[in-house]
């Protein structure tokens, strides 16, 4: 299976992830390969096959409603970029 | 052209539980921001998200009133998205497996019954919060209301007009008071409601594109939005255009809808199921203790109230609307053995008259139940009129005294001696010769007169049956 | 002192024939020594020390636990509350971490001292220590070779006993191929068995954390820490922790040992199979009997691991956005451009090529194809394990195709770097329990053994790698120049 510049790019994009202009091909490339060698699936039938998510033959714990978690605003807050008023500071959201 | 308009709705309600859905943070409303946002919420590289079971719970409860399948094993899955409010560039939803399948609401719209049929709920998180408050050009987050437990009642797109749409939004708010599962806290955010509309002639099968009109926080809004955005379509789509599907916001200073955002640029959101978390298994036990846990459901209160106590549907429908003051009424009836049509009307009249004036909720009455039927034991056995009790009424509403005690204290027992009532009955013929002579000769209208001077005569005790039947003896024409 | 094991340093320990701030000195000095080695990104000497005179007074009044006081080091991947926690990469170059993860937290509660954060692949994507924004580690057995990774500091720091033993973790490999590298024992335990809390994830239904020692003696030991249910990890299992101790000298008796034929086809490097023959005669010599075994679904592992690990790895690393921790570009000019300049600048090329790979393979239209089929194609992986495991009580293989190869001889061609993964990978897709024992040397380089076993029978993998090392001295071997 193999990748555009445009796929790349439109990924990219979803993936908030900046690619130069000059690695695109690259990249391009790369990820055309990967897809190559991710393509060998179809080499066997799973039609009748149940995904499997996960190696657990478990279902879900389930805690109780109680808190348990006090307040470390300071802690949590001293390693980060930009804040201010308590707040986390990001670019103007417009909407 | 004859447009039918088509609706569905999408309510999230925050559930009321005491910490997130997948921490152990505190859910509490008001706090300092970022005061309650725990390594978890905050999405820290490393943390892990664990289930809380009241959530699961109450989503299984709601499921169970609106009589839905509730599926054994679902799933959660990652909604993937940038957004500064939603830390871990996910939303832990549930996509292809919700917790609860299909199910349905019954509205009533201009005495018409209808059944309207809910799709699915499913539990998701909440994000934080942007202020846009103006740091210098920049938006400040606040992340205490990430991991929030949401249920999102997602509707089929069966209503066809705002009215419906906003008598089915009124149905869910009350049951998920009801089920104690949501506050229905429109102003906090606690539900919130948007709205799929669009409209296609009638007679035609397939849907038209449809608008979702987002984030509406109260029902005189949602109708308002609605019929605009109807307007709106209707007009475009007459004057040969087309309709673009989007998300749009209701302006209510302007009472128009504004575009948000064109839905389709809208982010893939690449849904898979969330490997931090296994299925969860709804066990018969669970379903067990959560059906005995179940109250009573609105309408059917509300048909038991028709059937046993004979009140009218709206009657029925006030009292019924919550379950405190459901409880308020029949422990009124039961204490005070008097007829469920007095007791009705002293409830959804003076009481929450009062009740309103000081903006208090049934559980936070000054009167209790049993204070209240001790006066209306004193109506039914003619101590007192019904005028008068409005005034034992007032009196009791500022004092801790029993409606005997009152009546008591300020002389108010009515005088039902048709002797005494007598004597101040000729005392008001003979000093009023003029009346007698105008009533007599047909103006019927005079007899109020009488009865207004022997009430004032007898300081409104006298027994206003008593008082009738003695005049009309007496005023012989 | 330096090529003691944990099981002696801890009972030297205990009879008072060092100290451990003697012991943790020697380290840091060591340490220090073989810096050109970069198997360290942070080394906590002042908290190391102050761990030690703790375990020291512990043991001095009769409190001790029976590893307090020993050394160890803990992969960059493991959060470690107030210490830099970069996870090999410039996207958390900054982060201190706020919290301890499990892992940590059990090795402090028994006293073992933490000495610093090892150097790894970035996030935990790589099999060579070449991804690291850190740099190249180097593999002491050879000039300019690379120690396998992503728990290429772990494994060269054992190698070169600049530490007695290390925590790895290990998604499609990333434990036992550096241990086959650089001559070391290392375990990657059942998925479940050992808490994820505070263990950066990069695909969180194959991560799991293990030990990294020189024997697997060690590897018990450490194993016996880290192990248990975690109320603040979903996936953790509360199975019963045995002690892993108890069963290590029972006999090899009637083992039967299962050889995949898929392992052993003629694309096995024929020194490499030679190797391995040897090492499965000495278990024929201890009672052992050989069964071959099928698993025809083995050649799809790959693929459906690199579908499944870079989708679940792309959700995962979504939350480096620049926000609330971590790097965050200079002057955004938008929102977008805070993500798009933030995640350019903070994340390898590796790491990107797997964030958009993952993200392609859930994207609108190929979810099914791509997502759905590898899960699918995993539990046929799976059902092969389960059915051999029914017949045989151990799988055992080669770890990797050749020995370690040059630093930059593979990192052109990504492709060929992921297919070396191909006898490891396919174990965690099942989730099951492996272990990676020094079985000898090629061309003077290290390489390992691999035993495979049933869910939750790491006691039993010990064993049989404990009995090999009883009759062999593989694991003895110091790389030269660090006797």
């Amino acid at each position: 299976m193999s990748l555009t510049a445009a796929d790349v790019n439109k990924i990219a994009y979803l993936a908030r992830l900046g690619i130069d202009t000059q690695d695109t091909e690259s990249y391009t490339k790369d990820l055309s390969g990967m897809l190559e060698l991710v393509a060998q699936m179809s080499t066997v039938n799973t039609d009748n096959v149940a995904p499997m998510a996960h190696p657990l033959d478990q279902s879900q714990r389930l805690r109780p409603d109680q808190v348990s978690e006090s307040n470390q605003r300071e802690d949590f807050q001293r390693i980060a970029p930009q804040v201010e008023d308590n707040l986390y500071l990001v670019p103007k959201v417009i909407e | 052209m004859q447009w039918e308009t088509v609706i569905g709705l999408e309510i999230h309600a925050q559930l009321a539980t005491k910490t997130k859905i997948f921490s152990g943070a505190s859910t509490a409303y008001g706090a300092e921001p970022n005061t309650q946002a725990c390594a978890v919420d905050l999405g820290f590289p490393g943390v892990l998200p664990v289930l809380n079971q009241e959530v699961v719970r109450m989503a299984v409860k709601f499921g169970m009133a609106i009589d839905a399948h509730i599926a054994p094993y679902s799933v959660f899955a990652r909604k993937n998205y940038f957004y500064p409010d939603l830390p871990k560039g996910y939303q832990i939803s549930q996509m292809d497996d919700p917790i609860v399948g299909i199910g349905h609401m019954d509205i009533e719209v201009d005495g018409q019954s209808k059944r309207v049929g809910v799709t699915r709920a499913h539990l998701e998180e909440d994000a934080g919060k942007s202020l846009h408050e103006d740091f210098h050009g920049l938006t400040g987050i606040d992340l205490n209301r990430a991991g929030t437990p949401l249920l999102e009642i997602v509707s089929e797109p069966d209503m066809r007009s705002a009215k419906e749409a906003v008598a089915y939004m009124r149905k869910v708010h009350e049951l998920v008071q009801y089920l104690d599962i949501c506050d229905g806290n429109m102003q906090e955010g606690s539900f919130r409601c948007d709205a799929n509309v669009s409209v296609r002639p009638i007679g035609q099968e397939e849907y038209g594109t449809r608008t979702e009109l987002k984030n509406i926080n109260s029902f005189k809004f949602v109708e308002k939005a609605i019929n605009i955005e109807v307007e709106r379509q209707i007009e475009i789509i007459e004057s040969g255009g087309r309709i673009i599907q989007e998300t749009r916001l209701y302006d209510s200073d302007k009472n128009e809808t504004r575009s948000m955002r064109s839905k389709e640029e809208a982010n893939d959101y690449r849904y898979f199921p969330d490997p931090d978390l296994l299925p969860v298994y709804i066990s018969d036990e669970l379903r067990a203790a959560v059906k005995a846990d179940l109250p009573e459901l609105p309408q059917l209160k509300r048909a038991r109230f028709i059937a046993d106590y004979k009140l009218d549907l709206e009657t029925a429908s006030i009292l019924s609307s919550s379950k405190e003051l459901a409880n308020y009424f029949e422990s009124l009836v039961k204490e005070s053995d008097c007829d469920a049509k007095i007791c009705s009307n002293w409830v959804n009249g003076d009481l929450s008259g009062a009740l309103n004036k000081q903006g208090l909720a049934i559980s936070q009455s000054p009167v209790t139940y049993q204070r209240l039927a001790g006066l209306l034991k004193r109506i039914n056995d003619n101590t007192i009129s019904g005028k008068i009790a409005k005034q034992v009424f007032e009196a009791m509403w500022s004092s801790e005294d029993t409606a005997d005690a009152i009546i008591e204290a300020q002389g108010l027992k009515q005088i039902t001696d048709s002797g005494a009532i007598e004597m101040i009955i000729d005392k008001i013929i003979a000093d009023n010769p003029g009346q007698v002579e105008q009533y007599l000769s047909g103006k019927d209208k005079v007899f109020g007169f009488f009865v207004g001077q022997t009430m004032k005569a007898s300081q409104g005790k006298a027994n206003p049956g008593e008082v009738n039947k003695i005049l009309q003896g007496k005023l012989k024409r | 002192m330096h090529t003691k094991t944990i099981a002696q340093l801890a009972q030297g320990l205990h009879t008072g024939d060092f100290s451990s701030v003697e012991l943790t000195q020697a380290y840091l000095q060591r340490i220090q020594q073989y810096q050109s080695l970069n198997s360290f990104i942070s080394i906590t000497g002042a908290q190391a020390l102050a761990a030690a005179e703790q375990a020291d007074l512990a043991i001095a009044q009769g409190k001790a636990g029976p590893l307090t006081g020993v050394p160890i080091a803990h992969k960059d991947i493991f959060c470690t509350q107030g210490i830099k926690t970069s996870c090999g990469s410039k996207m958390l170059d900054n982060f201190i971490a706020p919290y301890n993860a499990t892992v940590v937290e059990k090795f402090t509660a028994a006293g073992l001292v933490s000495l610093g954060k090892l150097n790894m692949d970035e996030f935990a994507m790589g099999s060579s220590n070449e991804t690291s924004f850190y740099g190249n580690v180097q593999n002491p057995w050879a000039e300019n070779t690379v120690p396998g990774g992503s728990s290429g500091g772990s494994a060269v720091a054992v190698a070169a006993r600049l530490i007695p033993g290390a925590t790895g973790t290990d998604t499609g490999g990333s434990i036992r191929q550096p241990a086959a590298l650089c001559g070391i024992t290392g375990l990657k335990p059942t998925y479940g068995r050992v808490s994820r809390y505070g263990m950066i994830a990069y695909a969180s239904s194959l991560d799991q954390g293990g030990p990294m020692t020189q024997t697997a003696e060690d590897a018990a030991l450490m194993l016996q820490v880290m192990a248990g249910f975690d109320p603040k990890d979903s996936t953790s299992v509360e199975h019963e922790v045995p002690d892993y101790n108890a069963d290590l000298n029972n006999s090899l008796q009637g083992l039967k040992i299962g050889l995949p034929k898929e392992f052993f086809d003629a694309a096995l490097n024929s020194d490499m199979a030679t190797t391995i023959e040897a090492a499965i005669n000495e278990y024929k010599k201890m009672g052992a009997s050989v069964v071959e075994v099928s698993m025809p679904n083995l050649k799809l592992a790959i693929p459906a691991y690199y579908v499944i690990a870079p989708a679940e790895c792309s959700a995962n690393l979504s939350r480096m956005d620049g926000v609330r921790f971590g790097h965050r570009c200079s002057n955004p000019a938008d929102l977008n451009d805070l993500y798009i300049r933030s995640r350019a600048e903070g994340f390898g090329t590796e790491v990107k090529r797997r964030i958009l790979v993952g993200t392609y393979a859930l994207s609108e239209g190929y979810y099914d194809a791509y997502y759905i089929k590898a899960q699918k194609i995993r539990r046929l992986i799976s059902d092969d394990f389960n059915k051999a495991l029914q017949e045989v009580d151990v799988i055992m293989g080669p770890v990797t195709p050749t020995p370690a190869f040059g630093i930059g001889e593979k990192t052109n061609d990504p492709i060929e770097m992921y297919l070396a993964d191909i006898y490891t990978i396919a174990i965690n897709l099942a989730g099951l329990p492996a272990m990676s024992i020094p079985a000898g040397f090629i061309n003077k380089k290290p390489v390992g053994l691999q035993i495979i076993g049933n869910y939750f029978a790491e006691a039993k993998l010990l064993n049989v790698a404990h009995q090999y090392q009883q009759v062999t001295d593989w694991h003895q071997q110091t790389p030269h120049g660090f006797e």
